[in-house]
């Protein structure tokens, strides 16, 4: 145990026998439960000091499981008695299941000679443990201190919106991602990359374009929106439109520098072959290219969501992403739009997971996944 | 000489290209109009005549670059600093809120990516929900933050600016993270060998190796935030910014007063990336870093 580690477990077994006093001498509703669960996760704090760990190894990252154990069992306890009127000893406690939930986190990430399995596993639930603390703070917050729901609604509120309203968001999930985003990108991605290979062609072009490229991606495209909404009509066709510019630039940069990475040598090679450009093209420059085209790929797809989103925000028929938000904003539902916040952000996550996937099977040989196998 | 010929002609002609691509376009999306206009009044009229008349109309579905110019000189130059017509009013709000963004933007970035580097818990359990943040759409979401934060009593400045944070700080936390893990593992181990302390080993190896890293992504960052601030501004109701001005033209179709505040808004950006990147020059240089 580091000297950090003892002083986050110290700190924890302090706030739970906080929690363990408030219980005893404010009694409320469930002081009993508190008064339990602190003086547990006290026990757990301060075991170090007395020497408890010797007698209980279990093998594998004991430390770590009791821990873990103990700020899982205390979030638990803390569901089961959460309601508008939380008592002062629950605050305590959930400081004190926080510090414990991080120390669990750092011995896990200190412990060596953990099998391949078993360290994949704990890289894999570390986020995922910080992602669901966040989402139980949240909830805490919001039911413990009462805060209004116009203001900001619970997890559990929205998940429940979510479920309700599964065809309002499948409606505007197709008239925003696929219609709008997902053409348009796949548009602006296509057309960038046909004029990267044909201005590639000429090195005059390319010297006067990249540096203009590159000048464009910089600038805030989405102040278009409004023109295009003008130009081609309040339906999808001018978010796509917006879409297409947006992407255009930075997949036109990335690809001509992708095409401009190899090397001397390389190219030396496969002309000795005499080999046509068309053979140079496919079997040597476009895979040099692969990890930058991948680049701007996973920009882009951010880039088509925000900018078929926010082009809603000038015109739009009564259906798509941006314009429920909006008037959901507008008429204090705020569940209702949280929830069709986490469907733009479960399709911007999931197409960037996709587009990582497709990246590492497509550029296996790159340095940057061939590490990570050995 | 011919070195800078030579950078600078394929420029000039590309910009010269889109230039007449502009103009061509000017005349050809606005002539139908114009030739209805013809016919309603039932004047004769000539190619040229068609070509003039394009290029002054008021609502245009496309402006000439001259029209859009000659807007901007009339509401930066010609109008009151203190006007509402003043672009230059407009532009100040934007940039504010923009420069206070990217100041606490790259703070936030700064501190998150030092605390990843330090220790390996926070960089298992922050650094995939970093690049997650930045696959939601937050400019979608900036609506809703900036009325809830209205609600909760902060308006102005600060809710703009705090879209502009979460844009920016995603960057400089990448860019640092690579920039306090370059020192390649030679110079770390001769720290070692001088028994430095952690500490010491940031502050002479790790911060000094990350600083072009940390103005790169500044670059990217400033950018970003501008967007931000832009976008932050079209929810408010159109008070003030460049945001506004762009959200009042499209509500009543002034199609010129839409692209002059987009070109200031390009030029701004440009400005911005422009001086972050003279303020690495020089840094750079005086850290003895060739640039």
């Amino acid at each position: 145990m580091t000297g950090f580690q003892r002083a986050i477990a110290t700190l924890g077994g302090l706030a739970a026998a906080a929690a363990l006093i408030i219980a005893i001498l404010d009694p409320g509703g469930a002081d009993m439960m508190l008064a339990t669960g602190g003086l547990v996760l006290a026990a757990v704090g301060m075991r170090h000091h007395f020497g408890l760990n010797s007698g209980l190894n279990f093998g594998l990252m004991p430390q770590a499981r009791i821990d873990l154990l103990a700020s899982l069992g205390g979030m638990a306890l803390l569901l089961s008695i959460l309601d508008g009127d939380m008592p002062a000893a629950s605050w305590a406690l959930l400081v004190a299941c926080w510090l414990f939930g991080w120390l669990a986190v750092e011995k896990a990430m200190a412990a060596r000679h953990l099998s391949k399995a078993l360290a994949s596993v704990v890289s894999l639930a570390v986020p995922v443990f910080f992602g669901a603390w966040i989402i139980f703070v949240w909830e805490m917050m919001t039911i413990g201190l009462q805060i209004p729901t116009v203001l900001l609604p619970p997890p559990s509120m929205i998940a429940v919106r979510f479920a309700a309203s599964t065809s309002i968001l499948w409606a505007d999930f197709q008239q925003t991602v696929i219609k709008a985003a997902l053409s348009g990108y796949i548009l602006g991605c296509g057309s960038a990359f046909i004029a990267a290979i044909l201005i590639d062609r000429v090195p005059f072009l390319q010297r006067g374009l990249l540096p203009v490229g590159n000048f464009v991606s910089a600038l805030p495209i989405i102040g278009i929106a409004p023109i295009m909404v003008m130009w081609f009509g309040f339906d999808w066709q001018s978010k796509a439109a917006v879409v297409v510019v947006m992407t255009f630039f930075p997949m036109l940069v990335n690809t001509l520098a992708g095409l401009q990475a190899t090397q001397t040598m390389e190219r030396d090679l496969l002309r000795t072959y005499a080999s046509s450009y068309f053979q140079l093209l496919v079997k040597l420059r476009l895979p040099t290219a692969a990890p930058f085209i991948f680049n701007a790929l996973k920009i882009n797809s951010t880039l088509a969501l925000i900018g078929a989103i926010v082009a809603e925000f000038f015109g739009t028929p009564i259906v798509g992403l941006g314009f429920r938000i909006s008037t959901e904003v507008g008429r204090m539902n705020l569940d209702m739009a949280w929830a069709e916040i986490v469907v733009a952000a479960l399709a911007g996550s999931l197409s960037y997971g996709l587009l990582s996937l497709l990246e590492r099977q497509v550029t296996f040989w790159h340095p940057s996944n061939r590490r990570k196998s050995s | 000489m011919t070195g800078m010929v030579n950078r600078i002609a394929p420029i000039a002609v590309v910009v010269a290209a889109i230039m007449i691509i502009w103009y061509g376009f000017t005349v050809h999306l606005n002539a139908p109009w114009q030739i209805e206009r013809y016919e309603k009044a039932g004047t004769e009229w000539q190619m040229s005549d068609l070509v003039r008349d394009t290029m002054a109309q008021g609502r245009p579905i496309l402006p000439a670059p001259h029209q859009i110019v000659t807007e901007i000189w009339n509401t930066t130059v010609k109008k009151k600093i203190t006007s509402k017509r003043s672009l230059i009013y407009h532009g100040s709000i934007t940039l504010s809120s923009t420069l206070l963004g990217f100041a606490m933007g790259t703070i936030l970035g700064i501190g998150l990516a030092v605390s990843i580097v330090e220790n390996r818990a926070m960089d298992k359990s922050l650094m995939p929900w970093i690049i997650t943040s930045q696959t939601i759409p937050i400019l979608a979401i900036a609506p809703m933050i900036i009325v809830v934060l209205n609600a909760v009593g902060l308006s102005g400045l600060v809710p703009k600016a705090l879209i502009s944070t979460y844009l920016s700080f995603f960057p400089v936390v990448v860019g640092m993270v690579k920039g306090l893990r370059s020192p390649d593992p030679m110079l770390m181990d001769l720290m070692r060998t001088y028994k430095a302390s952690r500490l010491q080993t940031f502050w002479k190896l790790r911060l000094p190796a990350s600083v072009p890293f940390l103005f790169a992504s500044m670059k990217v960052a400033i950018a970003i935030s501008l967007v931000g601030a832009i976008v932050g501004e079209l929810p408010t109701g159109a008070v003030a910014g460049l945001g506004a001005r762009l959200l009042a033209g499209s509500y009543y179709g002034q199609t010129i007063q839409i692209w002059s505040a987009l070109i200031s808004a390009a030029c701004m950006a440009a400005l911005l990336v422009g001086v972050v990147g003279l303020i690495s020059h020089f840094a750079l240089r005086r850290m003895g870093l060739r640039t």
